[in-house]
């Protein structure tokens, strides 16, 4: 049997769990799910069209948003008590978090971040994870009876299969210890506009627009196109554009149809922020820049005289 | 405020990863070493908060020897000692790597208020080691923490959760593990840099746990050839670009 940790925010699913769900199916056909707080029992239907046998829904009147080291101690209650072969969850901060605790409260091993997973053995399996935000793979086996591992976002498809469903509704054991780091409260973005992280199209800029000021163009493109404006390190560091807005493996990662990097050379850190872009489009002075070499189509000059040119053309098309 | 800060050297990496022939490690020869901007942000918070309220920094860092530059670098801006885990060039696993810095941490003759982490290192990404130190030394602890406050001996954390923010507290002591962008990290000035030469490093020897994640090579994934089209430069290049975005169906 594989256990999965299934994360939600008041009700809604983290799509990443439903991948991890999926690749629980494709090692054991019995997959039961643990989902834990406000809201969780509910998602059980959503679950289990995705191969779920069963469902188990923690629960306790301490319980309400997300409390990283109960829902540990949750997971670890049914490991103890339906002994399963291996634990996974999405590769999320949450996942990561609840499955790290997990493995701190039996002092075992977790491989974190897994692109595959192969159990070879009762106690070996071979994994390869992600290292350097996925621009380098590491194959490894990992001894552990009880094999605990999150997914990588987006390594695993999701796959509906409906399964006949079992709920089974338990009450979390908690010692005062589990409750003592909780969500006290939410605070709404102020950002206005359209999300980095879900917008269809990012206009980004690197050091190459040589100040904050050149970014005014950047929002006029993204203005004209629905998109959202994004930046490399070097300018969140100079202070130049909020951190927000910084992609790459330390800042926000996207998949928008069109990314446009503006100034960008392209280091390994950026680009793992970016190269789920469907269209990539790079402006840049250098033509030997590594960026040239991601993208699709490149524009081989100087931000300052080009892009007031591609502003003029696009409000021009755009008012036809 | 006695605060604890662990930082990891890491090889400053261009356009692309070059492995050793092996596959056993990243080529390195020709790199620059550094750290993850998590870490950086990490020893700037920790440096803040002892210029508010007092106290001190001490460093943690596990790895090579040759380290020593980097962790000189972190005491330029100003913590105020460091303690080297010399690795023989043995890497650890996670849960090997947690239990040598929660010893480390716990062994000194400071007791420490707050441990800052990283959320995760740049190269490993195992987003574990600073729960799994805090389960060693029994503290609380809040991870992946982009704001970030203290009073009173209760520390007030944000984390960005999609489009939200989440507010955590903690009554210290607690390890607390943060992310890029909780501040923008100072540079060392010269006199930071001087001072630094004169703080002390401990070097200590550890024997590792026996792993229980074993690496056996190391792969760069594929990247497909995209073979770009250069849409040229100018006025010409803007009316092209103006195409493909039309092509493509962002712009109607
Ligand atoms: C562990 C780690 C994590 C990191 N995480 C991130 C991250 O999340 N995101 C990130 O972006 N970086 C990250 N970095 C930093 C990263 O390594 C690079 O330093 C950074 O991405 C470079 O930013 P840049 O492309 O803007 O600047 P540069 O590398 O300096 O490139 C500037 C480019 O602009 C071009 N240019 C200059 N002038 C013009 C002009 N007038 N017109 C057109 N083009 C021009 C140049 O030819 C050059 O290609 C990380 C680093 C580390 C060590
Ligand atoms: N070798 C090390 N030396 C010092 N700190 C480390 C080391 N490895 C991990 N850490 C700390 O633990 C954090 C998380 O690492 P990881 O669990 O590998 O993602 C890092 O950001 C560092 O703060």
């Amino acid at each position: 049997m594989i256990l999965v940790y299934v994360d939600h925010d008041r009700g809604e699913i983290d799509p990443i769990s439903l991948q991890a769900i999926s690749a629980a199916t494709a090692l054991d056909p019995d997959v039961q799910a643990v989902i834990v707080g406000h809201g969780g029992k509910e998602l059980a239907g959503e679950i289990a069209a995705y191969g779920a046998t069963a469902i188990h829904a923690g629960h306790h009147v301490d319980l309400f948003d997300f409390t990283p080291r109960a829902h540990a101690r949750a997971v670890h209650s049914l490991i103890e008590k339906n002994s399963p072969r291996a634990v996974l969850a999405g590769g999320t901060p949450r996942g990561n978090e609840v499955l790290s605790h997990v493995a701190a409260l039996m002092d075992a091993p977790f491989a974190s971040e897994c692109v595959s997973i192969v159990l070879t053995g009762a106690d070996r399996a071979d994994i390869v994870r992600a290292r350097w935000a996925g621009n380098m793979l590491e194959e490894a086996v990992v001894v552990a009876p009880v094999l605990i591992a999150s997914v990588q976002a987006h390594s695993f498809t999701a796959v509906a299969a409906a399964a006949p469903l079992s709920l089974t509704e338990f009450e979390v054991p908690l010692s005062e210890g589990d409750v003592l780091v909780r969500v006290q409260d939410r605070v709404g973005s102020s950002a206005g506009g359209v999300g980095l992280a879900e917008a269809k199209v990012v206009v980004s800029g690197g050091r190459g627009m040589d100040g904050p000021d050149a970014f005014s163009m950047l929002e006029d493109i993204a203005g004209v196109l629905g998109g959202a404006v994004g930046c490399s390190r070097v300018v969140t560091s100079a202070g130049w554009r909020p951190h927000a807005e910084q992609v790459g493996q330390t800042g926000t990662k996207v998949a928008p149809d069109l990314y446009i990097a503006c100034g960008i050379s392209g280091a390994t850190q950026h680009i793992a922020g970016c190269k789920s872009s469907k269209t990539l489009i790079a402006i840049n002075t250098d033509a030997q820049a590594p960026i040239m070499g991601f993208a699709d189509y490149v524009v081989v000059d100087n931000v300052h005289t080009f892009l007031p040119l591609l502003i003029e053309k696009l409000k021009a098309a755009n008012q036809k | 405020m006695e605060i604890a800060v662990c930082i990891k050297r890491v090889p400053l990496l261009g356009s692309a990863i070059v492995l050793t022939p092996d596959g056993m490690a990243i080529d390195t020869s020709k790199l620059g070493f550094g750290l993850s901007p998590h870490e950086e942000c990490a020893v700037e918070a920790a440096v803040q908060l002892v210029e508010a309220n007092g106290g001190s920094v001490t460093l943690f860092s596990m790895g090579h020897v040759d380290g020593e530059e980097q962790i000189r670098d972190q005491l330029a801006i100003g913590a105020d000692r460091a303690v080297l885990i010399d690795t023989n060039g043995v890497e650890p696993d996670p849960q090997a790597a947690a239990s040598a810095l929660a010893e480390a941490i716990s062994t000194e003759d400071t007791t420490f208020d707050l441990v800052i982490m990283g959320s995760e290192s740049a190269d490993y990404g195992g987003s574990q080691t600073g729960i799994r130190v805090a389960h060693k030394l029994g503290l609380p602890v809040v991870t992946s923490v982009k704001g970030l406050k203290i009073e009173g001996g209760v520390a007030t954390c944000e984390r960005a959760v999609g489009s939200i923010r989440e507010v955590y507290t903690v009554t210290l002591p607690a390890v607390i593990t943060v992310r890029d962008g909780l501040n923008i990290p100072r540079y060392a000035s010269v006199p930071g840099r001087m001072k630094a030469r004169k703080k002390s490093v401990d070097i200590k020897q550890v024997t590792f746990d026996e792993p229980r994640i074993t690496t056996k090579k190391f792969t760069i994934p594929d990247r497909e050839a995209k073979g770009a089209t250069s849409l040229g430069s100018g006025d010409e290049a803007a009316a092209a670009l103006v195409d493909v975005l039309k092509q493509i169906g962002v712009l109607t």
